[in-house]
């Protein structure tokens, strides 16, 4: 055998070749490209179209919203006279000065002016009251206020230099240094419960604050609109829905046939019809079916039948949570000794709603984008707003700006839930790593 | 020794072991539940009679036979306004089904598309579908409708500019701001109804001789002869650019007709990826669907009766006469802009769908059908789709029903569908709400419940069997 070895180490080169640096084509940039951009020829002629789309697109849009926009004229005439003064004949850029005028109504919609500051300060105080929900700490809190803070410092200065009145000495610039100063002294974990007490109370004081009432004038509700209006839909729906939710799943779940009918016949009813017809239901109906001479208003309504909407689809996204569960988890909890309802909270729910955080956030970004239905049943949400801006002789005509602006705020608003949730898919599995 | 007692000590009925006895609990809360729904419906219901007695108001539903005075632009059946309401409505629920159908085919086919291109190893591809897909899952449906409905409005040409020698240049198919105008097949006498026999009976005949041959290879293992794939690729093409006469459109119409039926799901995505692109896998799949046979039985014969009876269907194209164009099948703005929205918006959702449904599969399913010897076609079919299906089927399918529910919004820009007829007009024009709104949410329940029981059913069929 080891003549046969000798005899071939004839062939094998004594030393070993220095090995040589990777051809350059398949590394660094060019590398990148051949591997990412044009391994093949539909690879390659895919980037092309894809190039070619953006070169389409990308620097006449920048043209239109940047370079040749116009952030400050009384009405479209005058936004197009500015830019045809600047930038030639049949030039066209974006009339941006319709948001800098129509802003304030965008945010509160017909809300007094000088009460403005109340929706501002419940508006601090709702993320004073999440932030304890949603993160371990409250140093997002912290952050966040100082960010509003220091803008509006800019915002003062720029007013100052330009003549304009800004008062930075509001109601809402001392609630911030407040809970900022609260939260940075006492925004450890240990401090959490208290802040949670805050969130508690939140719904009785965002009450009082947009509507009124004891120490506030009151403020009826018709006068609500623009992103405050969403924010009040979205944020009660989202709120009530998810414990009204869990109770449904848990009935729909439940061994009690009567309980289990009602909650099927429920769920199944609400998720069979659109939201639209719910809302009708709230406008022309709902008083039918409400004892004579009761009236509550439009806002009430539309709150019940949004909340009712979102329930159901929370339910079926829970009890799937609670159906991924292993049965051994029931039987445990029931072998140790727990009533239904501890075993639910302390062992049952806790798993059950961290498996459906994904749907429970795509609930909640869909309720949130489905406020903007209101805006068919007369209610002036930014979606609602958009008709009576451009049905004003100043504004006549102007149509993507609005658009534009109303998108990039609920996507702003919508995206940063999605990007949250993914975040807290990271943390939950991260504690499943042992 | 004896045993005085057996069992726990029976203690007399109490009260208060209806909630604290295991026994008794789940009847008492279970009939109290119930006391308590039915005392609540009593009460709504009672308030609603004394309400509609205040008013002076009835409920009944003899409004629908009266006459609906309101003219509805989008029909699919005929329909003016000295029509009763009940007729509006049919139309209205028609409407809702024509976007609805459409939106779904077309959110389908951007979805399949988006989902597999964000799987792309293409860097820049990737991004760009991850855009479309946050972009239009992120911003309300609404607002993409009102959007849509603009840009058709401002930027697509009017009538009046196809006006003169100067005008533009008006093609078979007419886009322009108040709606898409395409060319409507005519009917020219009764010999065109045994052409449509004819193709019926093919799209009939191709199932039928599908099935037989599944049946014989499972019978031989012999497979029957198929195309080469350029040249099964070329007819497909070949119809579609034919598009704009009589024989292309009756040969699209056969194509079409039966892979949307046998499989809208990867049909369209995968011959347009395949067409445009030329992606291997995706290539496999659409081949296996068209056999050499398949095409003879369902092209050849219409072409030859189409021929042989005189060419009795011809196509009738949209003319400008006067202010507007005249002829051929008038799609209304408001309806290429609901469709449009709800294709984009729609395609979003089943993009990720789609995505994670192709990402379920693991690698090693592909590794083995490669080692048990499967061609990459029969791995498509055989392995992968199966277990992609499984998991893509039920969500897309509830994503129908959404676009369904969604195609509701209509009445934001003026598609008269069920909710703006019978929801819309007819409730304020006789004010009888609570019927109006009971028909209309009668009408979506059905609609939703057909569509879930069919998710049911095929639920039910993919289930896995575990042991």
């Amino acid at each position: 055998m080891s003549g046969t070895h000798a005899h071939s180490t004839l062939y094998v080169a004594p030393e070993q070749l220095e090995a040589q640096p990777a051809p350059p084509s398949t590394t660094g940039f060019l590398g990148w490209l051949r591997e990412n951009l044009f391994s093949s020829f539909s690879n390659a002629l895919m980037t092309i179209l894809s190039i070619g789309f953006l070169i389409w697109l990308i620097p006449g849009l920048f043209d239109w919203a940047v370079l040749k926009s116009v952030w400050n004229a009384s009405s479209l005439t005058e936004c197009r006279e500015i830019i045809r003064a600047a930038h030639g004949e049949g030039a066209s850029g974006a009339c941006w000065a319709v948001i800098n005028e129509r802003f304030d109504q965008m945010i509160y919609g017909f809300y007094p002016e000088e009460l403005r500051w109340r929706p501002n300060v419940a508006f601090i105080l709702l993320f004073a009251a999440i932030v304890p929900v949603l993160f371990k700490t409250m140093r997002a809190l912290f952050i966040g206020l100082g960010v509003l803070l220091v803008a509006k410092a800019l915002f003062a200065v720029y007013s100052a230099l330009t003549g304009q009145a800004f008062d930075i000495l509001s109601p809402t610039t001392f609630v911030a240094i407040v809970l900022m100063a609260l939260a940075h002294f006492f925004g450890g974990e240990e401090h959490k419960k208290r802040w949670l007490i805050l969130t508690g109370f939140y719904p009785i004081i965002a009450y009082f604050l947009l509507w009124g009432g004891v120490f506030f004038e009151p403020v009826e509700s018709r006068r609500f609109g623009g992103f405050l209006l969403t924010m009040v839909i979205g944020v009660t729906g989202i709120a009530a829905s998810l414990p009204l939710g869990i109770l449904l799943a848990l009935g729909r779940q439940s061994n009690l046939p009567v309980l289990q009918s009602i909650c099927i016949l429920f769920i199944e009813f609400i998720r069979g019809v659109p939201l639209i017809t719910l809302l009708f239901v709230a406008s022309v109906l709902l008083n039918y079916f409400l004892p004579p001479g009761t009236n509550f208003d439009l806002i009430l309504r539309v709150l019940i039948m949004v909340t009712l909407f979102a329930s159901a689809y929370m339910a079926e996204v829970i009890r799937g949570g609670l159906a991924a569960l292993p049965r051994g988890q029931y039987e445990a909890a029931n072998s140790l000794g727990l009533t239904y309802w501890q075993g639910m909270r302390l062992i049952i729910l806790p798993q059950a709603l961290k498996i459906s955080i994904p749907g429970i956030v795509n609930t909640f970004i869909g309720l949130f984008k489905d406020t903007t239905l209101v805006a068919i049943i007369a209610l002036f949400d930014p979606v609602g707003l958009l008709n009576p801006i451009r049905a004003d002789s100043d504004w006549n005509g102007i149509i993507w700006e609005l658009y534009g602006f109303v998108a990039v705020m609920f996507f702003i608003f919508c995206w940063g839930m999605s990007q949250y949730s993914q975040f807290l898919e990271t943390r939950l599995r991260a504690s499943d790593r042992r | 020794m004896s045993v005085a007692a057996s069992g726990p000590p029976q203690a007399a009925f109490r009260i208060d072991m209806l909630w604290t006895d295991e026994r008794y609990r789940s009847l008492f809360i279970q009939v109290i539940a119930m006391m308590a729904i039915m005392l609540g419906f009593a009460w709504l219901v009672n308030n609603a009679i004394q309400n509609l007695e205040d008013l002076g108001q009835d409920f009944n539903f003899s409004f629908l036979w009266q006459p609906a005075n309101y003219d509805i632009n989008q029909r699919l059946i005929e329909y003016n306004s000295r029509d009763t309401n009940a007729r509006a409505a049919v139309v209205g629920i028609l409407n809702t089904l024509l976007v609805a159908a459409m939106g779904c085919i077309t959110a389908t086919v951007l979805g399949v598309i988006a989902g597999v291109l964000r799987l792309s190893k293409n860097w820049i591809v990737a991004r760009l579908m991850t855009v479309y897909v946050e972009g239009f899952r992120n911003v309300p449906l609404l607002i993409w409708i009102l959007f849509i409905m603009a840009i058709v409005n401002e930027s697509l040409p009017s009538p009046r500019d196809f006006r003169g020698e100067d005008g533009l240049e008006a093609g078979a198919i007419v886009l322009t701001n108040r709606g898409f105008y395409v060319p409507a097949p005519v009917l020219e006498n009764a010999l065109a109804y045994v052409v449509i026999a004819v193709a019926i009976l093919s799209i009939v005949g191709v199932f039928v001789l599908r099935a037989w041959s599944r049946n014989y290879q499972a019978r031989t293992g012999e497979l029957l002869p198929e195309f080469s794939t350029p040249l099964t690729f070329a007819i497909a093409t070949m119809a579609g650019i034919a598009g704009g006469t009589v024989l292309g459109l009756i040969l699209f119409g056969l194509l079409a007709t039966v892979f949307v039926i046998s499989s809208p799901l990867i049909f369209w995505p995968t011959l347009f990826i395949s067409l445009v692109l030329g992606i291997g896998t995706a290539r496999w799949a659409a081949t296996s669907m068209l056999s050499a046979l398949t095409i003879v039985v369902l092209i050849v014969p219409t072409v030859i009766v189409y021929f042989a009876l005189g060419s009795p269907i011809a196509l009738e194209y949209p003319e400008l006469r006067g202010f507007n164009f005249r002829g051929g099948v008038w799609m209304r703005d408001s309806l290429i802009a609901l469709w449009l929205a709800l294709s984009l918006y729609t395609g979003a959702f089943i993009a990720e769908i789609v995505r994670a449904g192709i990402q379920s599969v693991s690698h090693g399913q592909t590794e083995a059908a490669y080692a048990l010897g499967l061609r990459p076609n029969r791995t498509m079919n055989l392995i992968i789709l199966p277990q992609a299906l499984r998991v893509i089927v039920p969500p897309l399918i509830s994503q129908y029903l959404n676009l369904t529910k969604n195609s509701s919004l209509a009445i934001a820009i003026g598609y008269m569908d069920a909710t703006g007829t019978l929801g819309g007009i007819t409730l304020n024009q006789t004010g009888r709400a609570m019927e109006c709104i009971l028909l209309l949410m009668a009408f979506y329940l059905i609609v939703s419940l057909t569509i879930s029981s069919a998710m049911n059913w095929y639920n039910s069929r993919v289930k896995l069997v575990e042991r």
